[in-house]
This record gives C-alpha cells, sequence and structure tokens, in this order.
C-alpha cells in the first residue's frame, strides 16, 4: 500500500530537503524545531485495464443513458479533450484521452455516426504543434481525422464560430464554440490532475470566448478565489463557473462528461530521487542527484529544458467516471483528494516551495518570469484546502532562477507584458483597467494565437491575476536564486540563499518563524485545519 | 598659443582608427590630434571677432575624426591642419559672451546670402564652403583659416555670433548648439506627421543628440507620442525627464513601437510602425532599425553621423521609406508654418530644460586624452556631454 502523504517536524537529524529550481534543484537545510516540510502520499496504484474501466465507465454512466443509447446515426456528435497544459509533465503514451476517445469512436462507429467532430478545449491556451495532437490521441486518431479537418482546435477569436447560449443571473454571458453549442452530444474527455480541474469548467472555459472568460477571470474574481483547490464555495472562479455551468446545462448541447484522476507518478526511474524523501535516498539516489545536479549546472537552459520536457511521465489512472457533469465531478473530486490530501495543522509564518521547470502554460517552453510569479503565488501557494499554509501576512519562499527569457512563440505577449505592464504596475486592479483590453484586442497577438503557437494576447494577465490572492496573502515574496531585477520587476526581492530570504524574511515575521515547506513533487493539497 | 590641432596623417588616421577598437585613450594619444604649440590664425578680415573660448564641447564628429573613422567625403570640405571644437560659448574681447553658430556660411565666407535673412546653415550649393577667401572648411572647427574651440581663442564672423546675457549660464550655453541639432532633426519629421492622427515617432539612441531631439519634439511637435530606445540607465532617466513618452532598451525599441502602432512584427520587421524614427546613433545597426520600425512611406531622420554603412534596402525600397539627412541647423518651418531660425529655438530650449543637467564633465585642454576618452565611452560612463573649460586661460 503506497503511503500517505505527511507532515515531518524538522529536527537536527533532518537530511537538507530538496527544492526545485526551474530546470535545476537544490537541498536546503530548513531551520530544525520550527519547519516542517509537507510530503505527499506515493503515487496510488493504477486501474489493472484502464480501457477496461473506460468501457465500463462508458456503459454504466451516472445520472445518464450509457453512451450508446444517446448515439445515432443522423447526429452530431463532438468529441472534447484538454490539451497540452494536461498532463504535466506529459504522460506516457498511450494517453488517456486516447484511450478514451478511441472508445468513444468504437460505440459511434457501431452506432453509425457520421458527422464527428473532435476539438481540443484550448480556451485562450496557444494552440497544439501537430506532433503533440499525436502524442494526446495517438496516430490512428491523428491521421483520420486530421487531413480532413476534423480533428481541430478551439478558437476563441473565430466569430463565425461562437455562439452565446445565454446569460446567468449575474449577467453573465455564456459565450462558446459553435459547432459544441450545436452539436447533439458532445463527449469531453478530461484529465484531472488537480481538484480545479474538470467540472463545468471543462466546456464553459476550455471553448469560452475572450469575451465570456472576461467574466471571471478578472482580478476581483481570483482575489476572491479563497480556494481553486479545495471548496467550491470558496472560489469567486468556480462560483461563475457552476452558474455558466447551469446556462449550459438549461440551453446548450446534451454532454457527456467523461473524467479521469491520475496518480502523482510523474517521473521516469531516472529521476526517481525527485519522488523519494530525502532520508530514505539510497546511496545510488544520492549518487544519481549528485551528477544530474552537476550536470545541469553545466547546461544552457535550452538543453535543460529539452532535456525536462522531453520527459514522459509515467502516471497511471486511478478512477474513470462518465455521466452527467455535476455527479462525474463530485466523484472524482472524491479521488483526486484521495491521492493529493494531506492533513496539517494550523499555518505557519513562512511557506517555502521550489518552483519547478513547468506550470500550466509552458509545455514545451520557457518558464518565463511572470509563469514563475503564476506557479508560485497561483498554483503552489493554493494547493491546500480550507486556508493557506501559510498565516496572513506571512512570507513566502520561493527558490527559481527567474532568468529574463521568454519563448517568442508561445509567448509574444508576454513579452510585452513584461516590458510595459509589469514596468508600470503589478497591481492586478491597476493593469486590468489600464492594459488589458489593448492586449485583449491587438491585431498581432490574435493573429498569433489563431494561426500559430501563441497564447492569447490576454494570457499574461490572466497568469498574473492567479496569482492575485497569494499576492493579497503575502507580507512579502522572496525569491532565492532568481536574477535581482527581474525579480524586482514582478514585485518580489531576491535573495541569494535560503538563509538570506530567512534573514530578508524577518523584518515581516521576525527571528524565529515557523516554516512550512511544500514537498513538490507530487502534488499534495494540505488540508489545513 | 597651445591648442589642439588635427594635421593630416593617413598614418596617424589609420593608427588611431586600428587603437579605438581597442582603447578610446589610446586613439587619442597616437592618432592625428596633438596639443602643440601653433601659430596664431591672421584674422580672415571685415566682420570677424576674436573668440576666447570659455567651455567647448566635444561631439561625435570630432570624435569620429580623432578616432580616423570620418567619411573621406569631407576630404574636399575641411582644411587642415585645423583646430577642432565648434560647440563654443566664449567672449569677444570686450567681454560680450557668445555662443557659436559654427557653420561657416555665406557671409561668413564673403558670398551674397541665398535668401535675405538666411541661416548660416541654409542654402542648397555648398560652393561657398569650399571657395571663397577662406580654406575650406564646413564649419569653424574644420576650417584652418579660423581656428576652433578647442583653443584658447580663434575667428569667429559676427553672422556666426549670438551674443547672451548673463542669465544663460555657460553650461548651458555650450549644450545650444547640439540642442539646435536635435531640434533641427525633430523638426525634419514636422512634414510627414502632418494632419496624422496620434503621430508616434522613435527616437533611436539618446545620447547627447539623441536627447535634443526629444527635448526639440516635445516642445516644437507636442502632439507626437514620442518613444525612445536607450542603452543606458542616466539616457532613460533623461529622455523620461525631458517628456519622452516612453523610453525602453534600444533593443525593445521595435516591441514599444508596435504596442503603440498595433501592428504586426513580420520576419522582424514592423508592419507598420513609427510615422518617422530618429537615428541619432548613425551605424549600420541603427539604421537597419530604423528601417524595420518605421511605417511604409515613414520617414526615417538620420541625427547620428554615419560613415561608411552596410544596410539592407530592400525595405526601403518596398516600403517607399523616405531616408533623410539631418545636419547641423537652419531656418526652420515650424507646424504652424511660421520660420525660426534653429538656434533662436535652441536658445529657448536650452533654458526650458536646463540644459547644464547634460554637461557630465569638463577637462582642460592638456588633458584632451582622458575628454576624449570619457567622451568615446560617455555611454558606459553614464556620462552624457565632455568639454573643455578654458576660462582662466585666456
Amino acid at each position: 500500500m503506497p503511503r500517505p502523504g505527511f507532515v515531518l517536524d524538522v529536527d537536527k537529524s533532518t537530511p537538507p530537503v530538496l527544492f526545485w529550481r526551474g530546470e535545476g534543484f537544490s537541498l536546503e537545510k530548513l531551520p530544525a524545531d520550527r519547519s516542517r516540510i509537507i510530503y505527499p502520499a506515493e503515487p496510488l496504484p493504477g486501474l489493472d485495464d484502464p480501457d477496461g474501466h473506460i468501457r465500463d465507465a462508458l456503459l454504466n454512466p451516472h445520472d445518464m443513458e450509457p453512451l450508446p443509447a444517446l448515439l445515432r446515426p443522423d447526429m452530431k456528435l463532438t468529441i472534447c479533450f484538454d490539451d497540452a497544459s494536461l498532463s504535466l509533465p506529459k504522460m506516457r503514451r498511450p494517453d488517456i484521452r486516447q484511450r478514451i476517445i478511441e472508445a468513444v469512436l468504437d460505440h459511434a462507429a457501431e452506432a453509425g455516426v457520421d458527422d464527428i467532430h473532435i476539438i481540443a478545449a484550448l480556451g485562450l491556451h496557444r494552440r497544439m504543434h501537430d506532433y503533440e495532437l499525436r502524442h494526446v490521441l495517438g496516430d490512428r486518431i491523428f491521421d483520420a481525422f486530421e487531413p480532413r479537418g476534423l480533428l481541430y482546435q478551439h478558437d476563441a477569436e473565430d466569430p463565425d464560430n461562437l455562439a452565446v447560449l445565454g446569460e446567468t443571473d449575474h449577467g453573465e454571458v455564456l459565450e462558446i464554440n459553435k459547432r459544441v453549442a450545436e452539436s447533439d452530444l458532445v463527449v469531453y474527455a478530461n484529465v484531472n490532475q488537480v481538484a480545479m480541474d474538470g467540472g463545468w469548467k471543462s466546456i464553459t472555459t476550455g471553448f469560452a470566448s475572450y469575451r465570456c472568460l472576461a467574466n471571471h477571470h478578472t482580478p476581483t474574481h481570483l482575489q476572491e478565489t479563497k480556494s481553486l483547490m479545495g471548496h467550491r464555495d470558496h472560489s469567486a472562479l468556480h462560483k461563475s463557473i457552476w452558474r455558466l455551468g447551469k446556462v449550459l446545462r438549461d440551453n446548450g448541447p446534451k454532454i457527456f462528461q467523461v473524467e479521469t484522476s491520475i496518480n502523482t507518478a510523474a517521473f521516469p526511474d531516472t529521476f526517481g530521487f525527485l519522488s523519494k524523501r530525502e532520508w530514505e535516498w539510497t546511496a545510488k539516489d544520492r549518487a544519481l542527484y549528485l551528477a544530474t545536479e552537476k550536470s545541469l549546472k553545466r547546461m544552457p537552459n535550452r538543453a535543460k529544458r529539452k532535456i525536462f520536457h522531453s520527459m514522459e511521465a509515467p502516471y497511471e489512472m486511478t478512477s474513470v467516471q462518465a455521466g452527467f457533469t455535476p455527479s462525474v465531478h463530485e466523484i472524482t473530486l472524491e479521488h483526486v483528494y484521495e491521492q493529493h490530501l494531506v492533513p496539517v495543522e494550523g499555518q505557519t509564518d513562512i511557506l517555502t516551495m521550489g518552483i519547478p521547470f513547468i506550470c500550466p502554460y509552458n509545455p514545451e517552453g520557457i518558464m518565463n518570469p511572470i509563469l514563475v510569479m503564476c506557479m508560485g503565488l497561483g498554483y503552489m501557494f493554493n494547493m491546500y484546502r480550507n486556508k493557506p499554509l501559510v498565516r496572513d501576512g506571512g512570507v513566502i519562499i520561493m527558490t527559481h532562477p527567474t532568468y529574463r527569457e521568454f519563448n517568442p512563440v508561445h509567448h509574444p505577449s508576454y513579452i510585452d507584458f513584461f516590458d510595459e505592464v509589469l514596468a508600470d504596475t503589478t497591481d492586478p486592479v491597476v493593469m486590468a483597467e489600464k492594459y488589458e483590453r489593448k492586449y485583449a484586442e491587438d491585431e498581432w497577438y490574435t493573429h498569433l494565437y489563431r494561426t500559430g503557437n501563441a497564447y492569447h494576447g490576454v494570457h499574461p494577465f490572466y497568469a498574473w491575476y492567479w496569482g492575485a490572492h497569494g499576492q493579497q496573502w503575502a507580507g512579502k515574496v522572496i525569491v532565492v536564486g532568481g536574477d535581482p531585477s527581474t525579480v524586482r520587476r514582478l514585485g518580489f526581492t531576491p535573495a541569494s540563499t535560503m538563509d538570506d530570504a530567512f534573514e530578508i524574511a524577518s523584518d515581516v515575521v521576525g527571528r524565529s518563524p515557523s516554516i512550512s515547506h511544500l514537498h513538490v513533487p507530487g502534488v499534495l493539497v494540505a488540508d489545513v485545519h | 598659443m597651445r591648442a589642439l590641432q588635427i594635421r593630416r596623417s593617413a598614418g596617424k588616421f589609420g593608427l588611431a582608427r586600428v587603437a579605438s577598437a581597442v582603447a578610446p585613450a589610446t586613439s587619442a594619444r597616437i592618432g592625428p590630434l596633438e596639443y602643440r604649440s601653433i601659430d596664431d590664425p591672421d584674422c580672415p578680415g571685415d566682420g570677424w571677432h576674436r573668440v576666447h573660448t570659455r567651455l567647448a564641447g566635444i561631439c561625435g564628429s570630432d570624435l569620429s575624426l580623432v578616432e580616423g573613422h570620418a567619411s573621406t567625403y569631407f576630404d574636399d570640405y575641411v582644411s587642415f591642419p585645423f583646430v577642432p571644437g565648434h560647440e563654443v560659448v566664449g567672449e569677444l574681447d570686450d567681454g560680450t559672451r557668445v555662443v557659436l553658430e559654427p557653420v561657416l556660411g555665406h557671409e561668413a565666407r564673403g558670398f551674397a546670402p541665398p535668401f535675405d535673412g538666411a541661416a548660416p546653415g541654409d542654402g542648397d550649393d555648398y560652393a561657398h564652403l569650399a571657395t571663397g577667401h577662406l580654406a575650406p572648411g564646413i564649419q569653424t572647427g574644420f576650417c584652418c583659416s579660423t581656428g576652433g574651440g578647442w583653443a584658447p581663442w580663434f575667428w569667429a564672423h559676427e553672422s556666426q555670433l549670438h551674443r547672451i546675457g548673463d542669465d544663460m549660464p555657460d553650461e548651458r550655453a555650450v549644450l545650444v548648439e547640439p540642442i539646435a541639432g536635435g531640434i533641427h532633426a525633430a523638426l525634419l519629421a514636422a512634414p510627414t506627421l502632418t494632419d496624422v492622427d496620434d503621430p508616434i515617432v522613435a527616437v533611436l539612441g539618446a545620447g547627447t543628440m539623441g536627447l535634443a531631439a526629444i527635448a526639440g519634439l516635445k516642445r516644437y511637435l507636442p502632439d507626437a507620442q514620442v518613444i525612445v530606445g536607450a542603452r543606458y540607465p542616466h539616457q532613460i532617466a533623461l529622455a523620461g525627464a525631458l517628456g519622452a513618452d516612453e523610453v525602453v532598451q534600444a533593443s525593445k525599441l521595435d516591441r514599444a513601437v508596435r504596442r503603440s502602432a498595433g501592428c504586426h512584427i513580420i520576419g522582424g520587421v514592423l508592419s507598420s510602425g513609427a510615422h518617422v524614427t530618429i537615428d541619432a546613433v548613425g551605424n549600420s545597426g541603427s539604421i537597419t532599425d530604423a528601417l524595420r520600425i518605421t511605417r511604409p512611406r515613414g520617414r526615417v531622420v538620420l541625427l547620428g553621423m554615419p560613415a561608411e554603412v552596410r544596410v539592407d534596402l530592400t525595405g526601403l525600397w518596398h516600403r517607399e521609406t523616405e531616408l533623410k539627412g539631418a545636419y547641423t541647423y537652419g531656418t526652420e518651418t515650424l507646424p504652424d508654418g511660421t520660420t525660426a531660425r534653429t538656434f533662436d529655438l535652441a536658445f529657448a530650449t536650452a533654458n526650458h530644460y536646463e540644459a547644464e543637467r547634460l554637461l557630465s564633465a569638463t577637462y582642460r585642454l592638456d588633458a584632451h586624452v582622458d575628454a576624449l576618452a570619457h567622451a568615446a565611452e560617455a555611454g558606459r560612463r553614464g556620462a552624457v556631454k565632455i568639454a573643455f573649460d578654458l576660462r582662466g586661460d585666456t
């Protein structure tokens, strides 16, 4: 049986703990007797026969008829799937989405359905490269559908292919992909890597227009999203999405939601030490760590990225359920929490975290400074239920090189956001008022989003808003090992070493602060009481 | 008298050129410029005054000569040996302080001006610069007949002199000449901006001339959005202080202009861009960049003095870009149709912006090696304008 997550109180015998530093690592000694390390649970065992479980889920859905009963020859069937932002890192082939869609296509073929479109739920993310589509869907699906124009990616800026389905009682307009809106049946294949994913969010964000996303991707909503991974009632974002979900349910197509949970087996054996608890490292693990760390230090960033992004995670599916979206999603959440939840008592003055090489917005790309903020304050800070690991006004310490590098193909508007917007303000409310529309409507960014592999022009704002709650919550944010001027541009404080960071933090939290370290990998949600 | 003088010496020009690539101080030491005793120049005639140098600036064109980079184009427009120095505030024998307008125009050279009230820089025939009773020389500081500002005194014609009052300090007055050059470049943008909504002017480079152009743009073309690409932090700060709407690192000027123009970047070139770009650097790279960021049928104003450059002009041809030189000053036509002498505008501008803030350091003439090295590395060393201070020497 895999061991559950737990909290280790640091004492003098505790070995140094692993921190990610982008495309590298470090081992840091945390102060004894006032530090604790939150370790994730070990990966749960995967389902033995994933294809069998998928078939079973399609035939025995929750609160809906079995999939075959929903299929008929003259229907419009649209199959949707999560884009390259899931999973992280990408899972080894065959991807779960391929397994689900192949099973759905088998049923569709048996039913004689021939009007089938397969669409990536891109939202405002970058278009996937063909090789990424092949990776997610497999060659068979790609070769059968893509050349005929039946496999494509959502375009949030194509006015001819958007449809308004209605409005919530809060005046939020639901505008989504027209093909999805006008389908007789939509099957959505989800990879629910974290609790935030899935549910009504799949379609109402994955197929939304900018106008529609602008309902809830606002500084205010994200500041009022007190829990991204926990209770939905604590998230203004999710409450808005669930209201839009009601509009979708009332006015939209029939949706057959397929959700899956995966375990946390994120790294192949060569990086096995990443997932182990440090005191259990064998001599081989230590040698591997030292060799890896030293080799990475000597490599140019480009080479390091190539190594990390080419890794394929040996994730395994731990559950699959299908049917009516809310019913399915509640079961999925149980499975996700079973893997992720770690009970934790109380908050501390400081939260430390190592920022890895990847976040949902840079698959195959560069973790630029805005994404460092997004990953640190938007995602990792938010890996809690009930209340944050760090107290209100406490200090967040991150480790990352925070180089001033951008992928010009993926992140063109991020470059300008860094140069223009962050040079002026780091306040999400101010930047939203002053700059968001200009970036959202910039013709060049739109062109690159629609025809290239660029994130939408407004995306850096959303990445920044994602950290808005953490930004408000923290009394100070310190980045260890980051490029000082870049770190300052983010509104954070640079520090050379972890000890320097603790010294700097003492201005806010005193000389003997309590410290929590969020151990990554794998993924965990601290259930803080 | 003891003065800095440049003599024609192909060997020394060559040595200076090689040395400048390594160390500016070395090129000043072994190049064609020497601090030596020279014969007093003869008075060129009636209407000429002895001007005792107080402050004399070091200009980019001076540096290119000292470092052996100047174009052979000027070979027949200068006369060796000459005393450089054309950015000058000095005083006449009677103690009146004057600013020099250095162009040796028609009147100074004994020719009828091209029109009544013409400034020394006006006209469309430059024969007078190489003929007449003076030896060839485009300006004071390039002519062996008159001497130049890098000496205790020199000769200047009445048409070149602007008398100043006690309210203008020397440190401000010595900046009037470069500011006039910047204003001239700024006003060369005006015809392209006529009837344009939301005009954008990009300025590439924020050394003395770039800053002077920014001052001219903000004062005389206030509707233009001025976006500046600067290299050093102090240049960024000064450009902002002079009123530039946006100042970015030079390498990011293209993206800043794109953001304002709302255009695309296609193959590294803006699909549209600035209506006018003022290139205050003047080398192959800056001209290439200026052509990249200027919109089709826009204008590139070359303010920085180029020499031989290598530039792909395909884009210029395709975009019908106008390439416009901006040499010195003369009579300007303002956007409201009125005319004014550039130097009069420059005096007002220098006073408005308290131009002495651009004067970073002064040196005595005998410290010319250090002075020229400082001027050659002004940006890197946090400086803008370097000048010689001869006060007390005469």
